[in-house]
Order: structure tokens, then sequence, then C-alpha cells
């Protein structure tokens, strides 16, 4: 179902003798868009053909897949420790929430088995870790990034949690 | 036997790399997919794909049981199992004997000579092969008189370890019952298994491996390749052959992987990972991988084999088709990885979406990718998005083919390193070849202003907290494969 590199050399060889610079090739199967510029070539490739599954042999979890988005990479990506205003319920008015700082697998303790770094009403620093995230096989600590008490956990152990999603909410102390 | 319906129990570009022999070999091709791959580029091209559960890989790709019933019910004749996740899992190759299923790499007993570094040390040296001076400790106490014996600094690695995970560098006695006991917790932690073994560390060492092929009687090398460019025991650019070595220390190199393997009766393709001590100029035993790795495109650019189709020629039963005296390389090969990463920031991961994947083409490049303008990276899995790999009649034509490559290549969404590789091609030292496994970290400093991390031990230990097992903000974990890299130190 593919398209070598060999075929399209093949291809690259006939274009090179023409003017043109830009050849666009659509099957069912694929889209392949070869461009030139500054005298090289580039290739976009899109598989367009569907998945053929074999419905009979599906493992009996199927169905159950927790989703997670897994949004663009934006300004967020770079702040760790994700203290952020909530929004919404006025009564939450002066709980901040701690934010993901990348999508992935929230985890509430260190390691299997160990306690959690923290409970519903534990005094955390700025820097007090309350949680990890592990994504694309790399743990990231999730730092309080304000001063005050846990109140709220949102999600349990080991849930998968999408970009930006609310990680804790923490009452600042007063100041 | 015959092999005409194989089962691919892995994803990304490595099942994509599977299924193109399989289509030329005229085998058909089943594919396991997790949920959170059931419409990826890779289950789009396969014959056929099989769910073996949810996203993450503890619930499919690891899920033994899972791939096995899976290749039952699509009815395989064999379960190929890419490098990482259960690609060396002898359990697996267990379950696939008594299903009466071949698995495509060694046997049981070879896995298990190998998958632990213990035993692995051991059957090198009965094989004859050179170790770093070190061994294993069973107490502190022990560990300490250890220690005093190697002589400073000195690394800590787990027994059940890879990746980097479980190891730290000791530069003094000071520092070392700390040190142990955090990694002796590390290790209990992720493997299950607080053994530790420390070993010498080398100061300037280069990590050169051999590609070895067997067929349970005979074993030949395909070259080397050298893999020192690594950030955290994660390689990032592969050659081949390993530039700069003289003849005698390559033969010897070679040599004595052949030697380990076929002490092994090896059968299937494997890498033998060698320590190159620079001030010493000799060489050490690592460990040995006992399938295909990341970086095989480079070996089969200058050697011409289709490394696949060996493996898949060794399953059915059928001796080796060539002599070492046929082996010819020919040319330089040069393989980056390009990683959805930040590199700029510390290598963030970067999962979500490609707005544009756009890769050079051309004579003397390959790319191996399952990444498409519009798909999703996921954030369960590894971050390698692409290879690309060039191919020159010597080292400086593949670098600059490579240079090239890399300024035609676009990924546009998610953060990565195409940029990174592009600096380190246009870098003198990277130029002249052979750069030990501390360049990076080097390079880096200059190139992001910013002061290294000067040890794993550091590097680990970087948020101050008593939990090392998830900790480290971002710390690597292994991931078992190709990329694991003990020994070879920053």
């Amino acid at each position: 179902m593919e398209l070598y590199d060999e075929d399209v050399r093949a291809i690259l060889q006939l274009l090179d003798a023409s003017s043109f610079d830009e050849l666009c090739v659509d099957t069912d199967r694929f889209s392949l868009t070869l461009r030139r510029a500054d005298g090289a070539w580039t290739r976009e490739t899109r598989t367009s053909s569907k998945p053929r599954e074999l419905i009979d042999a599906a493992s009996p979890s199927v169905g159950s897949a927790p989703s997670v988005g897994t949004a663009a990479a934006d300004g967020s990506l770079t702040s760790v420790s994700g203290a952020a205003r909530p929004e919404g319920n006025p009564a939450d008015a002066r709980l901040v929430a701690v934010l993901t700082p990348l999508p992935g697998t929230f985890y509430r303790s260190p390691k299997p088995g160990s306690p959690p770094f923290v409970e519903v009403g534990t005094p955390v620093a700025r820097d007090t870790v309350v949680a990890i995230v592990e994504t694309m096989k790399l743990m990231n600590s999730v730092y309080a990034g304000v001063a005050g008490r846990v109140v709220e956990i949102c999600y349990p152990d080991a849930s998968l949690v999408a970009q930006r999603a609310v990680l804790l909410r923490i009452e600042p102390d007063l100041a | 036997m015959i092999l005409r319906r194989i089962l691919i129990a892995n994803r990304g570009e490595i099942a994509l790399r599977v299924m193109r022999t399989c289509e030329r070999l005229g085998i058909e091709t089943v594919l396991a997919v997790s949920e959170a791959d059931r419409d990826s580029v890779a289950a789009r091209r396969a014959d056929h794909s099989v769910c073996i559960g949810a996203a993450p890989s503890h619930a499919s790709y690891l899920n033994v049981a899972a791939v096995v019933r899976a290749a039952q019910r699509a009815r395989v004749d064999a379960i190929h199992p890419g490098y990482g996740f259960l690609s060396e899992n002898a359990a697996l190759a267990d379950a696939c004997a008594a299903a009466g299923i071949v698995f495509i790499g060694p046997t049981v007993a070879q896995l298990t000579a190998v998958g632990d570094k213990l035993h692995a040390r051991r059957h090198a040296a009965a094989a004859g092969l050179p170790l770093v001076p070190g061994g294993a400790v069973a107490s502190l106490e022990a560990a300490r008189d250890l220690a005093r014996a190697i002589g400073y600094p000195i690394l800590i690695k787990a027994v059940a370890g890879g990746g980097g995970r479980g190891m730290q560098r000791v530069d003094s006695p000071v520092d070392f019952e700390s040190a142990i006991n955090r990694s002796m917790a590390e290790a209990q932690a992720a493997f299950g298994d607080a053994r530790v073994y420390l070993e010498r560390y080398v100061a300037a060492g280069r990590h050169i491996e051999v590609q070895v092929l067997g067929d349970g009687e005979r074993v030949i090398h395909l070259g080397t390749r050298d893999c020192s460019i690594q950030r955290r025991y994660q390689k990032l650019i592969e050659e081949a052959p390993a530039p700069l070595l003289t003849a005698t220390l390559r033969t010897a190199i070679e040599s004595a992987a052949v030697a380990f393997a076929t002490y092994l009766a090896y059968r299937g393709l494997g890498t033998v990972e060698m320590l190159l001590d620079c001030e010493r100029d000799c060489f050490y035993f690592l460990e040995m991988n006992a399938r295909i790795q990341v970086e095989h495109p480079v070996t089969e650019a200058i050697c011409g084999l289709d490394l696949v189709a060996c493996q898949i020629a060794v399953a059915e039963g059928r001796p080796l088709g060539m002599t070492q005296e046929e082996i010819r390389c020919d040319g330089h090969a040069i393989e980056c990885r390009i990683n959805a990463e930040d590199w700029l920031h510390d290598f963030r991961p970067s999962p979500g979406r490609v707005d544009l994947a756009e890769f050079a083409v051309g004579e003397g490049i390959r790319v191996d990718t399952h990444v498409e303008s519009g798909v999703d990276i996921p954030p369960f899995y590894d971050s390698l998005m692409a290879k690309i790999i060039v191919h020159g009649h010597d080292r400086p034509a593949a670098v600059r083919r490579l240079s090239q490559a890399l300024r035609h290549s676009t990924i546009r969404g998610v953060a990565n390193t195409l940029g990174l590789h592009r600096a380190i091609a246009d870098d003198g030292a990277f130029g002249i070849g052979g750069v030990h496994t501390g360049f990076l970290e080097g390079f880096l400093a200059t190139q992001t202003g910013k002061t290294p991390t000067s040890t794993p031990a550091a590097a680990l230990t970087s948020t101050s907290t008593s939990a090392p097992a998830r900790l480290s903000t971002p710390t690597v974990t292994p991931r078992g494969d190709a990329s694991a890299n003990p020994g070879a130190t920053p």
C-alpha cells in the first residue's frame, strides 16, 4: 500500500528535467505532494486509506477509552507550576486551580504504593510538589505554585488528563 | 516454515518499517493497535489492524496476554515485536511458543541470557569479552568496599535498569551513601528489583556497537555503528561505520561481538554494545540488545541488506544466506532522530497536532516516519516522530547531505528537534567525527547559553524531593528500547 522511496525518486527523475515545481498525486490510498525549492525536492504524504480492523479479534477492553485532548502546544506548556485563577463559581473565587503542565497521566504519589503527595487539607508552599504528570514517558513534577491548603483533588490517581486540565484547587493563605 | 501472515506488535515508524518489508515479501500484515492508535497512519497502511487495549502502554503494547490473544484470533504465523515494548520480553517469546506462533527474535534462553545486565556480564566474561571493572553489590558495606577497589568516579546502575533509570555518577566517597540509597530506591520503584551494580566511570567514552546476525549456528557481523551523541542516555544521532577507529581496534570490536553472539549460539538480529575508553584506547562490553534497533537503517544503508527481511528469513528457520566475506560496507550513513521535544526548553515533551510534515527527498536520503500533516502525536508513547537517514560515499559527503536534508525538512505544530540537528550537522567537532558521549551536553550549553547539568546524578536529583521513582523535571524513564544505554556516560 505504500509508496516507496524508490518510486518517489523515479518520479523525481522525470520532474527534474521538467520545468514543474510542484506535483500532486491523489489516489484513494494516499496523496503525495512533491515541491521544489532552492533546487531541492521535498515530499508531503497523506495516507487516505481507512484502517481495516478485525472486529473478531478485538479485546474486551475496547470501548472504555478515556479520551485525552492533545491540543497543540501553547504558551501554557512552558509553565510547570500552573497555578491560575479558575473561572465560574464565585464561591470558589478565592481558590487557585493547579493546571497540568502537559496532557498525560496524572499521578498522586511518587511511586506505586507510596503515600500521595498531598491530600485534601494538606498545607502547601509555592514549591511543594503536589502531583506528577507522565507525558511521553517523562515524569513532570507539578508544583502548587501558591502557598495555601489543598481543598480539592480533581482526578483519581492514574487518570488521563487533557491539556490545561485542572488537577487540584488550592485555597491560598491570606497574605 | 514459510511466514505468510505476521502480527506487528508495535506502533509508529517501526511498525511501518516492518510492513514495508512484509509487503515486498508478499507477507500479510496485521497491526496490533491501542485505542489511541486505531486511526494511525500505520493502522491505515496495514492489511488489517486489531485493537488490543486502552491507550496506556501497560494496557495494550505491554500486555503479553492481549498481544498473544490478538495473534491467535487473527490467525497469524508469527509476531514481529519491533523495538521497545515487548521486543525483548521472554514471557512473550514463551507464550508464542506455547501458542504455536513464531516469535521473530532470539530464543527464550537468549533473551533471558542478555535481558538481565548481570547475566549478560557473566556470559560476556565467559565468552572472553573485556568488561568495565565493577560488580554487583547487595549491601552498603560491600558497595563501599567495591567502590574503593574500583576508584572514583563511579557509576551506579540498576541491575534491571535501562535508559538511564537508576543510574548515577558519584565523584567522591562523601556522596556515596546517599547516592546508592537513592539508586536502590529508584531501582526498587521502577523495576521491583533493588539490586544495583557499580562500575568504573569512563570519563571520555564513545558508544560503539556492532550489528550481528545469527541463524543459531553461524554468526556474522554487519559492521559498527557509533551512537555517542546522546542526551541522558537517549541516542539522538547514530552513524555507520563508527568513524576514526584504527583498523586494529575496529576488528577487535567486531570480533568480540561475533564471539559473544557465537557463544550464545545466537539466532536472529542483535546488537552488541561496547564502551570505547578513549583515554585508555580499549573497549568494554556493555550489553546486548536482542532485537532490531531504532538505528538499524544506517547499517542497511552501508551494507545494502534489508535487516527486517533477514530477521524474517532466520525466523523461518533458514540458514544465513551470506558469509562474512560477502558483507561489503560502502560509504557512510548518518541518522537523526526527530523527536517531539522542545530542545530549547530542556527537551520538554511536545505532544499535539502536526500541522505540516514535509521531508526532504532525493538520492541518499531516507526518511522513516509515521508522521504526516494533520496527525496527532499522542502523549502516551515516546516522542520519536521521524528518522532522517542519509548515505554518502564518505563521511564528509554524508554530513553535507544531512545538513541539506535537515534544511529541507519542516515540521510545524509541535516543537521538535529538527533545529537541534541542523545546528549539530554544521558543528565543527561533529564534522571531524568521533565525538565522545559528553559532546551533546557541551554543545547544548553553547546553543542555549545555559550551564549544563554536569552529571547524571545531578540530572536525576534536580528536584530535591524524596521521591525518586517518578520525580525529576523532567527525567528520562526507560522504554527498554534501542536507546537504553548504560555505561556510556556524559
